[in-house]
C-alpha cells in the first residue's frame, strides 16, 4: 500500500478563458492533514470540485489510494472513500436534517431501485448519533434546512461528513460562519480525524486554525500552487506572503 | 431516549407543538368557499348548494351536485398529480392538455367495434386493416406508450438541453396538439368496444373518481416514503445541491417527466371511454387547470414543496368554483375570468405565503 492517498498531476480548469486552475502538482500521505490556503477566487474550490467528481478538469490526472481515477460525479467520488463539505454546503433547503445528512444514499427498508422504501426511522437516530459526535447544537432534527441559522446549516453539511467513515476528507472553508463554540467543536471533530489516521484537506483564510491543526500549508494564487511549507519551517507571516505574492517558493517561481 | 429525542442541545423545543401543515390551511380554503357559496345560495337562489334543500336525494347532500364536481374533477386531477411532482421537481409541463388530445385520438382508434347496428363502423378508422374489436390492453397499452414517449422526449430535451421546461414542454403542447389533429384529418373517433368503454363508466360512473383517489394515495406514498420521492424534492428545492449529493438529477428529472406524460395518457383514456368518443381538441386548457389546481393546492411553483393531499384538496376547490358558478347561473364567460383570477391569486397566495412563513419561523 503506497503512502500517498492523493495525488494530482498538471490538474488544470478552465472555464472557457478564465483559467481557474492551471497545473497544480499535489500531493497527500496518508493520515496527513494538509491546510489549502489563498485569496479569494484563487481557485481553491475549483480545485476541490476537480478531486470530488463535480466537475471534469481540462487536463491532468488524479491518483487516488494509488488508482489513477476519474470519477464520473460525487457519489463516485465518496464511494471511493472521499467525503466532502463542500462550501456552498450543497444542502437541500425544503428537506430536514437526517434527510440531508443521507441525501443520495438513504438508507432503505426495501430496496425496490427507485422506488425504494425510505428507513426514516434509522436514519433519524443516525443523525442523532451522527450530530451528538459533532456536538452540533440543533433543537429539532425535523426542522428544514431553510429556517436554520446560517451556522447550524454548516453544522449538518459537516456533521454529514462526520457520520459517514471515509479515507480522505475535504472541507472547504467549513467554519466561515461558526461561532467561538462551534468553532472549537469542528476543530475538535478535525483533531479526532487526525487520532483516527484520516487525511484531511482543509481549506480556509483562518490563520490560527490552520497553524492550529494542520501539517503542511499549500498556498493557492491565481489558479497555481505557489507554496508547499511544513508548518515547523513556517509562519503566519511568511504564508501571507505567499498568498499576496511578495514571494514564491522556489520550486514554483517558473509557474508563477 | 432516541424515541424521544428530537434534536440535540441548543434552543428550546417544544415537541407538543407541531408544525401547522400547509394542508390544512388549504383544506380550511375548501370549506370557507364552500361556506360563501351556500349563502349565496341562500340568499340569491334559495336553496342550498351541497345539501339537499328539497328533499330530493335519500341523504343531507345534494349527491347530484357533489358527483358532478368529484367527476368534473377527477380526470384533470389525475393529470395534476404528474403535474404536481413535475412542479415539486422544480419543473413545469405545459403539454399534458394536448397530450391528452392526442392520445385519445391515437388510443380510440384502437378501441373501435367493427360494427354498429349492423353496418360498418362508420367512424372506423383501422377497418381496412381489420384492427377491429381488439381486445382492450391494446388500446391501453397504446395510449399508454403515446405518454411514455411524450413525456421521455419533454424529460430528455429538459434534462439534456439547456431547454428550460417552459420551453420544451410549450413545444410538445404545440407539436401533440397537431398530432391530434392530423390523426384522422379533424373527425371524430366513435364507438368503443365495451371493454373500452368500461374504463371510463364502470363503477356506475364512479371509476374515473377511482382512478383518481387510487393514483392520489399511490402517488401521496410515493412522494413521502420513496427513494424517488425525497429526490424529487431535493432537486426542487437545489438541484446543484442535489447533484453534489450525488443524485442523478438528469436520469430522475426524464422519469419524472415520463411519470406525467403516462398519467395524461390515462386520464385521455378515461375521458375518451367516458364520452365514448375522441376529439382533436379534446383536453384543450387541462394543462392549466392542472397546475392551478396544484398551485391552489399549495405546491409551490418555485419547488421543493407541496404534495399530492394539497393538489386533491386544490382540486375540489376548483371543482367547487367552476360548480358553484354554475348553480348560481352566472354565465360562462364570468366563469373563465374568475379561473384565471383564481389561478393568479393561487400563485400570489404562494408569494406571500413564502414570505410569511420566513416572517413567522
Ligand atoms: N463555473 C464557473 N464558471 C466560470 N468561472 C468560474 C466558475 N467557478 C469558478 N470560477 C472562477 O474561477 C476562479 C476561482 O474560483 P474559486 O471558487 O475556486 O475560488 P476560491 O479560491 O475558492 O475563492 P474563495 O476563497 O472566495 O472561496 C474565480 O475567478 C472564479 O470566478
Ligand atoms: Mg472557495
Amino acid at each position: 500500500m503506497s503512502d500517498i492517498i492523493l495525488e494530482t498531476r498538471n490538474l488544470t480548469k478552465h472555464y472557457g478563458g478564465v483559467r481557474a486552475l492551471q497545473g497544480a502538482n499535489f500531493v497527500l500521505r496518508r493520515g496527513e492533514h494538509v491546510a489549502v490556503m489563498g485569496d479569494n477566487g484563487a481557485g481553491k474550490s475549483t480545485f476541490v470540485r476537480q478531486i470530488t467528481g463535480v466537475e471534469r478538469p481540462t487536463s491532468g490526472e488524479i491518483v487516488f489510494d494509488g488508482e489513477p481515477v476519474q470519477f464520473a460525479g460525487p457519489i463516485e467520488a465518496r464511494e471511493a472513500g472521499i467525503e466532502t463539505v463542500f462550501q456552498t454546503l450543497a444542502l437541500a433547503d425544503d428537506l430536514d436534517v437526517p434527510d440531508n445528512l443521507f441525501l443520495g444514499r438513504e438508507m432503505k427498508l426495501f430496496n425496490l431501485g427507485p422506488f425504494s422504501i425510505l428507513d426514516y426511522k434509522g436514519m433519524r437516530e443516525a443523525t442523532l448519533r451522527g450530530l451528538q459526535k459533532t456536538a452540533v447544537k440543533i433543537p429539532n432534527i425535523r426542522n428544514t434546512i431553510r429556517n436554520m441559522s446560517g451556522g447550524q446549516r454548516q453544522c449538518v453539511a459537516i456533521a454529514r461528513t462526520a457520520t459517514f467513515h471515509s479515507k480522505l476528507t475535504i472541507m472547504d472553508e467549513p467554519t466561515a460562519a461558526l461561532g467561538v463554540q462551534e468553532t472549537a467543536q469542528v476543530e475538535n471533530i478535525i483533531r479526532n480525524f487526525k487520532e483516527q489516521g484520516e487525511s484531511l484537506i482543509l481549506v480556509s483564510h483562518n490563520m490560527r486554525q490552520v497553524f492550529d491543526l494542520v501539517d503542511r500549508i499549500v498556498v493557492f494564487r491565481r489558479g497555481r500552487i505557489v507554496a508547499n511549507l511544513n508548518k515547523p519551517e513556517t509562519d503566519g507571516q511568511d504564508v501571507v506572503a505567499y498568498i499576496t505574492g511578495a514571494k514564491t517558493g522556489a520550486e514554483y517561481e517558473d509557474a508563477a | 431516549m432516541s424515541d424521544t429525542a428530537h434534536g440535540v442541545g441548543g434552543l428550546p423545543f417544544d415537541a407538543s407543538k407541531r408544525v401547522w401543515p400547509n394542508e390544512l390551511n388549504v383544506f380550511g380554503a375548501l370549506v370557507l368557499i364552500v361556506v360563501v357559496f351556500e349563502v349565496l345560495g341562500a340568499s340569491l337562489m334559495g336553496q342550498s348548494f351541497l345539501f339537499d334543500s328539497q328533499g330530493r336525494f335519500d341523504t343531507i347532500f345534494n349527491e347530484q351536485r357533489l358527483y358532478i364536481i368529484v367527476l368534473q374533477v377527477s380526470i384533470v386531477g389525475i393529470i395534476a398529480i404528474g403535474v404536481t411532482q413535475v412542479i415539486i421537481a422544480g419543473g413545469i409541463d405545459l403539454s399534458s392538455g394536448s397530450i391528452v388530445g392526442a392520445t385519445a385520438m391515437i388510443a380510440m382508434s384502437f378501441a373501435q367495434v367493427a360494427e354498429v347496428n349492423g353496418q360498418p363502423n362508420p367512424k372506423g378508422v383501422f377497418i381496412e386493416q381489420g384492427w377491429v374489436d381488439l381486445p382492450v390492453v391494446v388500446p391501453v397499452m397504446v395510449g399508454l406508450a403515446c405518454g411514455l414517449a411524450a413525456g421521455l422526449i419533454n424529460g430528455l430535451l429538459i434534462a439534456y438541453t439547456r431547454i428550460p421546461p417552459f420551453i420544451a414542454t410549450l413545444g410538445m403542447m404545440v407539436t401533440a396538439r397537431g398530432i391530434a389533429k392530423w390523426w384522422s384529418k379533424g373527425q371524430p373517433i366513435s364507438f368503443p368496444t365495451q371493454e373500452y368503454a368500461a374504463i371510463g363508466n364502470g363503477f356506475g360512473g364512479w371509476m374515473p373518481v377511482v382512478i383518481f383517489v387510487g393514483l392520489a394515495i399511490l402517488f401521496q406514498l410515493i412522494l413521502k416514503f420513496t427513494v424517488y420521492g425525497k429526490h424529487t424534492y431535493a432537486i426542487g428545492s437545489n438541484e446543484e445541491a442535489a447533484r453534489m449529493s450525488g443524485i442523478k438529477v438528469n436520469r430522475h428529472k426524464v422519469l419524472v417527466y415520463t411519470i406525467a406524460g403516462m398519467l395524461a395518457a390515462l386520464a385521455a383514456l378515461v375521458l375518451s371511454s367516458k364520452n365514448l368518443t375522441a376529439q382533436a381538441g379534446m383536453g384543450v386548457m387541462y394543462e392549466l387547470d392542472a397546475i392551478a389546481m396544484a398551485v391552489i393546492g399549495g405546491v409551490s411553483l418555485s419547488g421543493g414543496r407541496g404534495s399530492i393531499v394539497g393538489t386533491v384538496i386544490g382540486a375540489l376547490i376548483f371543482g367547487v368554483i367552476i360548480s358553484g358558478f354554475t348553480f348560481l347561473r352566472l354565465d360562462a364567460y364570468y366563469q373563465e375570468m374568475v379561473k384565471g383570477a383564481v389561478i393568479v391569486g393561487a400563485v400570489v397566495l404562494d408569494q406571500w405565503r413564502q414570505r410569511y412563513q420566513a416572517l413567522r419561523t
